[in-house]
């Protein structure tokens, strides 16, 4: 807030003039705090925030409603025609309308310098974002270095020292998230989209077979071997003691199942199994048995079950709200991705497409549409590292942001269009590269390259 | 702690995740190395040699008719160094060594024409071939002027390579080049945003590392008016976003053009009139014609006025200072998109038209005006340019207008007409790097053949090149470096290059490699496809 402003020194103890007001106080209300707690899906983010003399005062029942209402704070000082900062009598309440609201970053199709992971969780703080899904190993590249398996990164990263995440660095983003109330959920990506974890572990992806003798290529994750398991177990043990987040993406997703196919030894177990020639059911055996070995938590607040949540991202509009009305109708928590894949970038104001999409928007019950939790903005990799990320992600993420915070009734365009002008001009002046909505100017441009 | 099970729906729908098999572009190394542009001719071996960074120079040859008055070559010796050696630690320069065996220690730099044209601005007409010979015991690279010593300097750059141990090698090479198209150009608009010098610097840099020769600048348009002028100082002070901030005064002016002389880049200014000029009327009364709604003017705004004497008597001084100010010998004049309603509706301009014998072509009203300002920018002694529209509406125009081509449609068709009555081109309509769009599209860029229309030789020699334009609506300062580059680079290749330089797994091989070069030279050039370099921007 105050950042520009020439300060000629503090001034301690001074009596607040009759028309200003030097002291924000924030109140929290609950006997525990939370404030040494990892921020979960259940956290209460809820504030109160009244502007008015002698003091502005944020109430909140927990840590994580206050940094929102700091953030909303900060966003009603403007600067008169003096370049004074100034701030107008008012009075918030406010909560979010879904728990979870997120941004994918992809860490394997480019690696992404901590850096740039860090001042995009500094962004999406200032859009009331909650979850950083971390997409960080894939097919390209493997750079989370394992303490466990330190080979998979040694063979599997672009560059074993320079393209890494070490223990270190993701304690570090995992903190500079927690202070922020984001969660880290990381995303182990299997059984497909692991061309990368073979590398430093051997018989752990399928060989495929040209005919009768194998080709030299590998598949998806071998489901019939049981040291395939004992590694995951391990794995996941270390991943699940990194990361405090109550959930781990375990991805499943594209897998292909041609490799499978090819391969003799899983030609006989099909057979012995008899899942005949549906290779769905082969993985479905191995992602049950991957839960398998999962040591499941016993409480829960808010009744939330141990419960399998689906990320939807499929499809073209129609069919994205077909899927979110038969995920709910047959009683799963659901996400949405579909129409926030920010990665698809095309010429003009996009914004305003990902803005008008709704997560409820299907035919269904209201206990159908309880059980959207949320969404995510996704920002694949293929085409975005740290030469472009920032300014691809924002603001245009800043629309999902709205549309997963707000109430459903803000739908109005132009008024929106307003506000995220000026809201994009505060992100640049506090050092995010937002790109620009159209045409336009802001009192401070961006000073960088 | 525990987990809980966060699964995914398996899902094969239009967004897949794991996209673009058809951008499966396989990465094998190219002979070529990461050169981009790829020069007319080329020879590398197999024999390498080790650069000293110790001790390397790059220096005038004693032949060379440039010496260390130099002061472009000088500047340019002391970047290159940078370029290459910038990274290496190095322990204290070592002024004399004698070159060992298989070393390579000095690039000499003889500029072989008796006039050099250090202190000269680039033209349309400069010679910029060189001939650059790396062998023992020096290298050689020649060039009949400056701007053929810049070009090399940038090629022998790129054959600069670390070796397994991190030392700087080099092939012996024999290059003998120069650019297809004299006419090689970027557009960037600081009109729709204003743009930051340190921008508008930085993308100088990468132009003359990917051989781009003219910054088209449109400075001015509707929106915003930041050209400080002297002659008219409320023009920006009342049609800049802010006067004070969001200008470029005549000291900014200066810098970037000789920034990018010495780079052999000519800065063309672009004041695009008689439409796009609605911050024109906020510092200049009675230059746009007041549009009426019936017999009452409507309180708006249209194209300049082109009936007042006033109107020619305000260009004839900006042209003056604009000539004076901007050393090209070309200026563009804009002239598209005029919209006709804002004239039609305005009883003077009826009553004119009448006079005039017109009737209702609003296109001779247009030609009237241009005419005019075609007659006060001859008599700065500037060649001008115009937008296609100008040339399509019949306008009479001097032998060396040069012709822009930028509209989608009918491309061929206009190239063909252009040239048949005469005109050199220059071509921009399938290189509007502000269209962007999701994948690798810089495929389709490069893959234009400028030269593909129906026409005699005589003809196609009238296009003289063509300009990447990146309008400014949706990029400013915080996007436009990664959005510009390295898409423009595919456009550098097809501007420099030989025609048949078109294999696209050749160019996808040695454009990843440039793109990590222009990366690790400080320009956040976005990446074409999943991969890495050894060293990622530091930015944000």
């Amino acid at each position: 807030m105050f950042g520009s402003v020439r300060k000629p020194g503090y001034v301690k103890s001074r009596a607040a003039g009759p028309s200003e007001i030097s002291e924000l106080q924030v109140w929290i209300t609950s006997a525990d705090s939370e404030c040494d707690s990892y921020p979960s899906l259940t956290s209460d983010e809820s504030y109160e925030l009244t502007v008015d003399q002698p003091n502005a005062v944020l109430k909140a029942s927990k840590v994580w409603g206050a940094l929102r209402g700091l953030e909303t704070f900060s966003q009603l000082v403007y600067e008169d025609a003096y370049g004074a900062k100034n701030i107008n009598s008012t009075t918030i309440s406010d909560f979010p309308r879904f728990a979870h609201r997120g941004i994918l970053l992809d860490t394997s199709r480019h690696f992404l310098p901590i850096k740039v992971i860090l001042a995009n969780l500094e962004a999406m703080a200032m859009n009331k974002f909650n979850v950083f899904h971390w997409h960080i190993v894939d097919d390209p590249s493997f750079p989370y270095l394992s303490r466990t398996f330190p080979q998979l990164s040694q063979q599997g990263a672009y560059h074993p020292y320079t393209h890494v995440y070490t223990p270190a660095d993701v304690k570090m983003i995992i903190e500079f998230a927690r202070l922020r109330g984001i969660r880290v959920i990381p995303e182990f990506d299997t059984p497909g989209h692991t061309q990368s974890w073979g590398k430093g572990q051997k018989d752990l992806l399928t060989p495929c077979y040209s005919g009768t003798t194998p080709s030299g290529t590998f598949g998806p994750v071998n489901p019939i071997l049981n040291t395939t398991y004992s590694f995951m177990r391990q794995l996941f043990s270390e991943i699940s003691s990194v990361f405090p987040d109550a959930y781990v993406h375990l991805g499943g997703d594209e897998v292909d199942f041609s490799c499978w196919r090819s391969n003799p030894d899983i030609q006989n177990f099909m057979e012995q199994q008899g899942f005949g020639q549906d290779y769905s059911k082969l993985e479905s055996f191995y992602i049950q048995k991957l839960k398998g070995y999962m040591i499941w938590q016993e409480v829960f607040d808010n009744g939330l079950k141990p419960d399998t949540l689906i990320h939807v991202w499929k499809g073209n509009q129609q069919q994205y709200k077909d899927e979110m009305a038969n995920i709910t109708s047959a009683g799963y928590h659901t996400l949405l991705s579909t129409p926030w894949y920010l990665n698809r970038i095309s010429y003009g104001q996009d914004w305003q497409g990902v803005y008008r999409a709704d997560p409820q928007d299907f035919k269904g019950t209201e206990a159908q549409k309880k059980l959207v939790i949320g969404g995510e903005a996704c920002l694949w990799g293929e085409y975005v590292d740290a030469t472009n990320l920032t300014p691809r992600l924002w603001p245009r993420a800043s629309a999902v942001a709205e549309r997963l915070w707000s109430a459903k009734e803000v739908t109005d365009i132009s008024d929106a269009y307003s506000r995220l002008s000026m809201h994009r001009c505060r992100l640049v002046e506090r050092g995010i590269p937002a790109e620009p909505l159209f045409t336009s100017f802001c009192p401070h441009e961006y000073k960088g390259v």
